[in-house]
């Protein structure tokens, strides 16, 4: 049999979830400001002008920057919001979806 | 790669926002069948982890930089048509919250980024196990290859969009071989982190990998009977 101990699917789910809100608020700001692939591209080959700015770039959140917070944990601070927000509109789909999916396979009280 | 406003004209952006209305309601009954007791919280931490590695641009070459786009990994850990759920919430949150990617340019983002690299991303993660020997060890090796391919497909798939409805006229092949060149070093990073992420899980708790389940179904015919 198997003699490791076995992890919990609740411990799997708060470190996946902790190393989430480390890499997006904490190591985001080391992150590459380099353009990205697209861009890179886009700018070489001359159709970055064709970029019109985003309706939603005045937002508080806009360019993974939190308005009213300046410096170091603005990025950081936006990338937690943003994890959190992600989770809560995913794990609620989801139950949605599974609500919907076993409407009679759970026995009622 | 998230595509802003402007890149492609309104009928190439409406005809994409459509193929991604489509595939999100077929996720969203496909979904059904993958989503059970175990998947739905696991769900939410992929779409979180995807975001926030999303985040982490990595230098691929002389000033340029490259993110994870997550449809393979988000594929092999809680199936297809619940990865492409995943991925469509977080490029609907960074269109709508970051201002990361176009509003008109959403379908078009969840259809590279999601449907090219969720599907495209599984479909050779499984071709690659069918090849590979059948143990909990190629899961990861698997879905890095799938990974690999489907960020360069993504790449691929820009190229063919922008050929219908770019703004500005590019040649072709200077256009594909400048995305696909770069895409395929994004690739390398896509399939290393692919690769940790779900060596790791497969590590911990192979039953709560998608992708690890047909391996695990056979595992009991290779119990060894200790002497």
């Amino acid at each position: 049999m198997n003699t490791r101990r076995r992890v919990s699917t609740r411990t799997v789910l708060v470190v996946g979830l902790l190393v989430a809100l480390v890499l997006a608020g904490v190591v985001s700001y080391y992150a590459s400001a380099s353009p990205d692939g697209l861009n890179r591209v886009a700018g070489d080959l001359g159709f970055a002008g064709a970029e019109q700015a985003s309706r939603t770039q005045d937002g508080p959140l806009a360019g993974y920057e939190t308005a009213g917070v300046d410096g170091r944990w603005s990025g950081g601070l936006a990338g937690v919001i943003g994890c959190l927000v992600v989770l809560a509109l995913t794990t609620g789909l989801m139950l949605v979806r599974r609500r919907s999916a076993q409407p009679t396979t759970v026995g009622g009280e | 790669m998230h595509v802003p406003d402007g890149f492609l004209d309104a009928p190439t952006s409406i005809a994409t926002a459509g193929v991604a209305a489509v595939a999100v309601t077929i996720a969203l009954r496909g979904a059904r069948r993958e989503v059970d007791d175990r998947i739905a919280p696991l769900a939410g931490l992929v779409a979180t982890f995807v975001f926030a590695t999303q985040m982490l641009n990595f230098p691929v070459a002389g000033g340029t930089s490259g993110h994870l786009m997550g449809g393979a990994l988000a594929a092999v850990l809680v199936g297809p048509y619940t990865g492409l759920l995943c991925l469509t919430v977080v490029l609907a949150v960074q269109s709508l919250l970051f201002a990361d990617g176009g509003i008109t340019a959403l379908g078009t983002n969840v259809v590279l980024m999601g449907v090219v690299t969720v599907v495209v991303g599984y479909l050779v993660f499984r071709a690659a196990q069918l090849v590979l020997p059948k143990r909990l060890s190629m899961v990861a090796p698997a879905a890095a290859l799938g990974a690999l391919v489907s960020v360069v497909l993504a790449a691929a798939t820009f190229v063919g969009l922008y050929v219908v409805g770019g703004a500005v006229p590019i040649p072709l092949d200077t256009l594909l071989t400048a995305m696909v060149g770069v895409h395929v070093l994004i690739g390398i990073g896509e399939a290393v982190i692919t690769f940790l992420v779900v060596a790791s899980i497969v590590a911990v708790r192979p039953d709560l990998v998608h992708g690890a389940r047909r391996v695990l179904d056979v595992r009991p015919l290779e119990t060894r009977v200790s002497a």
